[in-house]
């Protein structure tokens, strides 16, 4: 199989500054693209973690981009940088657990701005610029946000948000040359997931029928084939990536 | 070329514009081809021919050729 290139390729990854997001981030630098790295709170300390000659090919977008105006400026910004943009990856995600009756308003408006807002912000934002050339946007959905989980009500609604808003953007952007497609990852060993308590991480190795936590390269390399020409054919889709989790 | 022709070249490629059009027709909804699609593909025409990135709330304006130039004016300015 030959190995995936993207070289000349300008590529947007949201919420790169640790986890799957960093790890997409990589995958797309080995494969030869320029990679705008975008989270909340992210510095050039992170072009430490690239190789020399990668690390040549990497930009700094720091922004929320569960901020409508903040998603503008930095697509503005790949715009006046780049003059193109090839690949979004919608990753920025954060994970807040909650019984139902005790999660905060806090709680829901933050999740749905960083989780789903943003997805909605930088596809309005990207899609025209990758109307000029075409382009992939993969979004990083969440195998609760398929089937869901007990605990998990705005983070699961969140991610199926982003199930709906791929479905929707793929029909619509098609025509464009934008393909839009989604990864649900299932139980991943990140940071975020380490929030999780013991007996929820148990439950959640029970389920997964390769009989092992998913790893961020595991997701990145379902997203580098989404955002390359090898998934050229593909659009619409939701891809599991959770081992075979029966939850 | 004036911001006004510029404008016109757009829309011209986009909404498939007669050239002796009487310009005060060309009014979003109202004008035949410039339907919410038509609005989108006159948007990406306008950015390519003024190499730039319009902000949401100047598409959802732009609602006629007057409009447009008005609001291209700006952009052709910067």
């Amino acid at each position: 199989m030959p190995p995936i290139d993207l070289s000349g390729r300008v590529a947007l990854v949201t919420g790169a500054s640790r986890g799957i997001g960093l790890a997409i981030a990589h995958r797309f630098a080995a494969a030869g693209a320029t990679v705008l790295l975008n989270a909340r709170e992210i510095g050039e300390e992170s072009l430490g973690t690239f190789a020399e000659d990668e690390a040549q090919r990497i930009r700094i977008l720091p922004g929320d981009v569960g901020r409508p105006d903040t998603a503008r400026d930095i697509v503005r910004t790949v715009f006046s940088s780049s003059g193109r943009l090839d690949i979004l990856v919608n990753n920025a995600g954060i994970m807040r657990t909650g019984l139902i009756g005790m999660i905060s308003d806090v709680d829901v408006a933050e999740v749905l701005d960083t989780n789903l807002a943003s997805v909605i912000h930088m596809t309005q934002s990207a899609a025209r610029l990758m109307a000029r050339t075409g382009g992939s946007i993969v979004n990083v959905s969440s195998v609760v946000g398929v089937k869901g989980a007990a605990g998990q009500l705005v983070y699961a609604a969140s991610k199926a948000g982003i199930v709906g808003a791929t479905l929707a953007a793929s029909k619509e952007l098609a025509p464009k040359g934008i393909r839009v497609n989604a990864v649900a990852p299932g139980y991943i060993k990140t940071d975020m997931t380490s929030q999780l308590g013991d007996e929820a991480r148990t439950q959640a190795l029970e389920a997964i029928s390769l009989g092992r936590p998913g790893s961020v390269d595991d997701v990145a390399d379902a997203v580098l084939f989404l955002a390359s020409d090898m998934s050229r054919y593909v659009t619409g889709q939701i891809l599991g990536v959770d081992g075979g989790m029966i939850i | 070329m004036s911001v006004q022709d510029r404008v016109f070249a757009a829309f011209r490629e986009a909404l498939d514009v007669e050239d002796g059009i009487d310009r005060s027709r060309l009014v979003y909804r109202d004008y035949a081809e410039w339907t919410s699609i038509g609005h989108m593909t006159l948007v990406a025409a306008l950015e390519t021919e003024f190499d730039t990135m319009l902000d949401t709330n100047d598409i959802l304006a732009m609602s006629s050729f007057d409009k447009a130039v008005e609001i291209m004016t700006r952009y052709a300015a910067n």
